[in-house]
Order: structure tokens, then sequence, then C-alpha cells
């Protein structure tokens, strides 16, 4: 085949500045004049809220146990905000959220205590009224084009009605089922917590080095060694750290392997799959992915029916660890969880932003939270504006890095 | 309107109805040939009865004021319009293209002003959006195969000697020029055989100007057949080997554009010189050819 004639001069075909020169602080520096400060911010965030907390509270925040603690804390928010990042990537929104997962949540609850449900019918029960609310925000958003938000808005109140009908006449039911308390009360320990990451971890750097061998095959431009290195020592030391910091405490919440393994699965589905450049490219420019063959209206209704599905989820988690039902939508769940992905480095205008900023958001509102509350003078009052100026700071961050970006694109 | 009257006579002067300054279209058979397609919308009549031709190797410029059916004619082969009558040849085998999916199977790909590129995406992305190479049993479980598409894209940018600083960049960091040249490459990544360009210099700077010009020489010397619509003329006079000229939903004039000036085709555009022809073309060959 001519290709192989062309391979070998391929990597003349652009003037590309040879990567394997570059050094981490070049390759930086032009990340900044491209203004894709992709999670910086939210990174800097962390290690500002994380030092201040560790000063002012004596050294209490960095415990085992409370960050395991956090953990735990930040399960439903975290839950949410994946949900979260899938419709903004769309460039939709989804304001029926935190509703859809008390709903959801309840209409757990109350299948295992009124109706006699065990434990997994009830959770699927409650995973499926998640999955088909999303079906129906994503029908309505897409094929009759009403605005998300509206559509959501709607459907944020529909739900706390219904989530006050379907807990009729009590307001608060009590979550009995062992094993669906269990979700947030039990932990993965050792051996398990060991040798189920190993495995995962191993396949990740196996699959880095088979690509960049792939790409050296190919004659690609190849990503500097110090990049590759980097990821797998980054990798490593997360897994390694956080094992020993769950270790010192109890273990691995359960809940807290669930979302490693929800966060690990939607990354591969956006970065890897065809669905997930799909949504981007929707989110990027949905007339330009129509013309080019993308059914665009199939990807918004799968997408928000994920998001749901995961809202719902969340939902459950909440339950769980409240070890009940209650008919009262929590106010900051679903601002959080918007907050988080935009903290997060995702872009409220679509087709920006990653799932891997839902890890850095969580933590950064998470620790905002437990650190204040670990101040115990402090109250929701501080607590609620602190946020608030955490989020207006990613917001503008996210804007003038668009505004950047835009001035250098043509 | 008078001159449709079916009736007239006029076929005879079928030959004489096209005021053609030494025009020589190449031997042949053309990749595509339009004859008599006619296109109403409403009471306006976009194409009256229009004839086209485009050969491979060879890039036709069509230009004419506005209204004067260029984009419709370009619709209609790119199957955004559906012509009320007509024939549409591909190698001489008449074909129906009914929408875009069927142009598209065809070969004939279209670069509309809008360029429709995913802004956020990297090159790689853009140039096989929709078409990704993957492999997986679910519609969720898809992988693409990075590695083979970016070499495809590496060769596809070389072969039309596109210059940018790394195809894994998104698209909105690209110059206009590096855009309007990502949007030609996906067609040949789709094995075009007819490339339409709509416009595809309007807003650009010079140098990048340029850039495009030597991309649509590089893709006639591929061997593809190319259509370029226009306004300016200076570009049109840079890269055009035919100019085809349309006024008021006719094909005016067609002119080799190496016999040929400026301004006689200002004036074919204009219809300044050639102000009686709409009574020449009064005959309705459509109805010779539809019998």
């Amino acid at each position: 085949m001519s290709t192989e004639v062309t391979s070998t001069t391929t990597t003349t075909a652009a003037p590309v500045p040879q990567p394997t020169s570059l050094t981490p602080w070049a390759a930086l520096g032009e990340r900044f004049r491209r203004g894709d400060l992709g999670q910086l911010p939210a990174v800097l965030m962390l290690v500002v809220i994380a030092i201040f907390f560790q000063i002012t509270s004596q050294g209490f925040f960095f415990f085992p146990r409370n960050l395991s603690n956090l953990m735990l804390q930040i399960a439903t928010t975290a839950c949410l905000s994946l949900g979260a990042v899938l419709v903004l990537l769309l460039g939709e929104i989804d304001l029926s959220m935190a509703a859809v997962a008390n709903f959801c949540g309840a209409v757990m609850v109350t299948l295992s205590v009124y109706h006699g449900f065990g434990a997994l019918p009830a959770l699927l029960a409650g995973l499926v009224a998640g999955a088909i609310i999303g079906l129906i925000n994503g029908f309505v958003v897409a094929v009759l084009r009403v605005p998300s938000f509206v559509v959501t808005l709607a459907g944020y109140i529909f739900y706390s009605g219904l989530l006050l009908h379907i807990l009729l006449p009590n307001t608060t039911i009590r979550l009995i089922d062992p094993t669906l308390t269990g979700i947030m009360t039990n932990y993965v320990t050792f051996p398990w917590d060991v040798l189920i990451p190993i495995p995962v971890l191993a396949i990740f750097v196996g699959l880095l080095l088979y690509t960049r061998a792939q790409r050296r095959r190919a004659n690609l431009a190849l990503s500097p060694i110090w990049d590759v290195w980097g990821r797998i020592g980054l990798a490593i030391l997360l897994f390694a750290g956080g094992l020993f910091i769950f270790e010192s405490a109890f273990g691995v919440p359960y809940s807290t392997f669930l979302l490693v393994g929800l966060i690990l699965l939607l990354w591969i589905m956006l970065r890897f799959t065809r669905f997930g450049r799909h949504i981007y490219a929707v989110g990027g420019n949905a007339e330009a992915a129509r013309r080019a063959g993308i059914n665009v209206i199939w990807i918004r209704i799968a997408v928000f029916t994920l998001t749901s599905t995961l809202a719902a989820l969340g939902g459950i988690l909440d339950s769980s660890r409240a070890i009940s039902a209650t008919a009262q939508v929590d106010p900051a769940l679903l601002l959080n969880a918007i907050a988080v992905a935009v903290i997060g480095g995702v872009s409220l205008f679509g087709g920006r932003g990653s799932i891997w900023g839902v890890v850095l958001g969580a933590l950064v509102i998470g620790s905002l939270s437990n650190g204040l509350d670990l101040l115990s003078s402090q109250n929701a009052d501080i607590k609620l504006m602190v946020e608030g100026v955490v989020l207006l700071i990613a917001v503008i961050i996210d804007a003038l890095a668009r505004r950047r970006n835009a001035v250098q694109g043509r | 309107m008078a001159e449709n009257q079916p009736e007239a006579p006029g076929g005879a002067q079928l030959p004489g109805s096209e005021q053609s300054a030494g025009a020589v279209a190449p031997q042949g058979e053309p990749v595509l040939r339009l004859l008599g397609i006619s296109k109403a919308f409403g009471a306006v009549q976009a194409l009256k009865d229009v004839d086209f031709e485009v050969y491979a190797g060879e890039v036709v410029g069509l230009v004419g004021d506005n209204g004067a059916g260029k984009s419709t004619l370009i619709k209609t082969i790119s199957g955004v319009n559906i012509p009320d009558s007509g024939e549409i040849l591909l190698d001489g085998r008449r074909v129906s293209i009914n929408g875009p999916a069927d142009a598209t199977a065809l070969g004939i790909e279209t670069v509309y002003q809008d360029l429709a590129l995913c802004d956020n995406l990297d090159v790689v992305s853009n140039l096989f959006l929709g078409r990704e190479d993957s492999a997986g049993p679910l519609p969720f479980g898809r992988i693409m195969r990075e590695v083979e598409m970016e070499r495809r894209t590496v060769q596809v940018l070389k072969q039309l000697d596109v210059k940018i600083p790394s195809v894994r960049v998104p698209v909105a960091s690209l110059s206009g020029g590096q855009r309007q040249s990502i949007a030609v490459a996906k067609t040949i990544l789709r094995n075009a055989r007819l490339v339409l360009l709509d416009e595809p210099t309007a807003a650009l700077g010079v140098a990048q100007t340029r850039q495009v010009l030597n991309l649509i020489r590089r893709l006639r010397d591929q061997g593809l057949a190319v259509v370029v619509i226009s306004h300016n003329l200076a570009d049109v006079f840079e890269v055009v080997d035919r100019v085809i000229v349309m006024r008021l939903g006719r094909r005016a004039a067609t002119f080799d554009i190496h016999a040929t000036t400026a301004e006689q085709v200002v004036a074919a555009i204009t219809g300044a010189e050639f102000g009686e022809e709409p009574e020449v073309n009064g005959a309705t060959p459509g109805a010779t050819l539809a019998s």
C-alpha cells in the first residue's frame, strides 16, 4: 500500500514542534497560552482549601477518619454531578436532578418498607424510575425541542410533588432493610480493596504503553515519555495514597468503590467510544453533528436518561446514608451537583470538560463543607457564602478561558 | 412568462442559446451532468431548464449575482433540493438524488460556508465525525481506533499539503484557512469524486486565500471534479478552468478561463452585454428532453 511509503515521512507533513523535546513546564505554558487550563484551577483550589483547614482545624482535617467521612459526605453530590457533566457536555441542563434523586430514593424506600420488596428489586425499581424520568425529559427536549431549562424545571416541581405524594401520610419513612442501609455503612476491606483495583491499574498501564507502541509503529507524534510515566505515577500514587488513608480508617466505603468504578466507566465512554465522541460533537456544534450523520435526537435522549439514572443512584445513596426517605427535596443538592461540575472545569456552554473534573469538584465542595463543619463555630451561613464565592471564581475562570480561546482562535 | 411557452419551436436555437467564448470542455464523459433542471419555490422559478457538467480533474467556477440560482443549483446536486424536472447523470448513468445521503453515497461532497466543524473537537475527531473507525458490540461500547484514525488524518493532510501545528489541537484554535482545509480534507476521507465548495475564500485573508486556492488545485490534480461558487472573480480566475455564469435562474454563459477576460464574465453576470439573452433562451428544450 502506498500508505507504507508515506508513513516514513509523515512526521514532516506538519511542522510539529517535536513534542519529545518539550519539557513539562513548556507544555504547561503552551496550554496556558491556548487558554486550556483544564483542571489546574480546581487542583489549586483544593490544595489551598485543604491546607487552610488542616491548619485551622489543628490537624484534624487530614485524619483518615475524617477523609473517610468526607468520601461518604460527597457520595450523593458526586453521583449527581456525574450526570450533570453529561448534560452540560451537551450544552443542556437538568434542574430536576435533585428532585429525581430524592423521589427515586423514596421509591426504593417505600417499596422496601411498605411493599416488602427485597433489597435488589427495590434498588432496581428506584433506578428504573430514574431512567423513565430521564427518557421523558430527553424526549421533550430532543424531539419537541423545548429548552431543557424549562422542561427540567417543570420536572423539579412535579417530582417534588410526587415525592410528597408517595410518602403520604408520612413525611419521613425509616429504611430498615440492612442490605440497603449497608450501602453507605459498609466497607470493602483487605484483601479485596487491594485485589480488585490492581488488575484495573495493570490494564491502565498496559493500555497506555500499548498505545504508545502502536503510535510509534504508525510513525505518529509521540507524547513525551515523562507524560506517560507521569500518568502512570499519578495513577499509582492516587491508588496507593487513597488505599493507605482508607485502610487507616475502616476500609474503602462501598459508595467510594462504586463511584470510582462509575467514573472509570464514564471516562471510557466519553473518551474512547463513538457514543462519547458524539456527545462532545453535539455539545460543540449540533448542526455539524447532524450533518455528519449523527443521530442527535438519540444522543440527547440517551444522555438525559443516563443523567436521571445517575441522579436516582445518588438519591438511593442518600436514602441509604440517611436511613430514611424524607418528603423534602434537599435544596442544596441540585446547586452543589452543578457547582461541582463547573468547578471541575466543565463548561456550561457545552462540549468542553472531562468526567475527572467531578473528582476534583466534589473534593473542593466536600472539603469546604467538611472543613467548615470541623470549625464548629461556623454554621450554614458561612458555608453557603464561601461555596458561593468558590463557585463564582470557578465560573469566572471558565468564562476567561473561553474568551482567551475565542480571541486566539481566528 | 412568455418565454416558457412550450409550443415555441425554438429547439433549433438551442446551440446558440449559450454565449460561449471559446469554451472548450474537456473531452470524454463528465463526472456529473445535469440536463434541463428546473426548480420552483412557489411562484419563484429559481432554476429554469439548466444544464450543467463537470469533468474529472477540472475546476468549474459557478458565478452569478445574488439570486441567480447558484445556491439552488448546488443544493440540487448535493441533494438538499429535489428538482421539479430534469435529469442527473453520473458517469453517464442516470441517478436520482433524493437527499444528502444519496449524494454522499454517490461520492458528491459539499463544503458549505459554515464548514460544519465542531470547534471543541480536535482535527482527527472532526475529520472522522460520524464515521469513526470503531469496534464493539454495543452503541455505548464501540471503542474508537484512535491511532489508525490519526495515521489516516496525517496522511490525508500531507496528501493535500495542509499545514497545521498538530492534529490533536481543537479546531477552534486554527486559522480560517486551516479550518477550510480541514473541511475539505473531510470530503477526501469520504472518497469524494466531486467536491462542491460554497464561497471557500469568503472572509479569508490574503495568505489564507492562497492556501485554500492551492488546496483546490491539489484536489484537481488528484483527479477530482471540483465546483467552486465564488463572488470573487480574482480567485475564480486564479484557480478555475471553466466558468459557468448563472443569471436569473438560467445558465447564461460558459467561458474557458484562458480565453476570456474579467470584463466578459462581469458582463455575463450582470447581463449588460447580453441583455437580450433571456429571449434567446426562450425555447424550452426541457420539453424535448422529456419526450
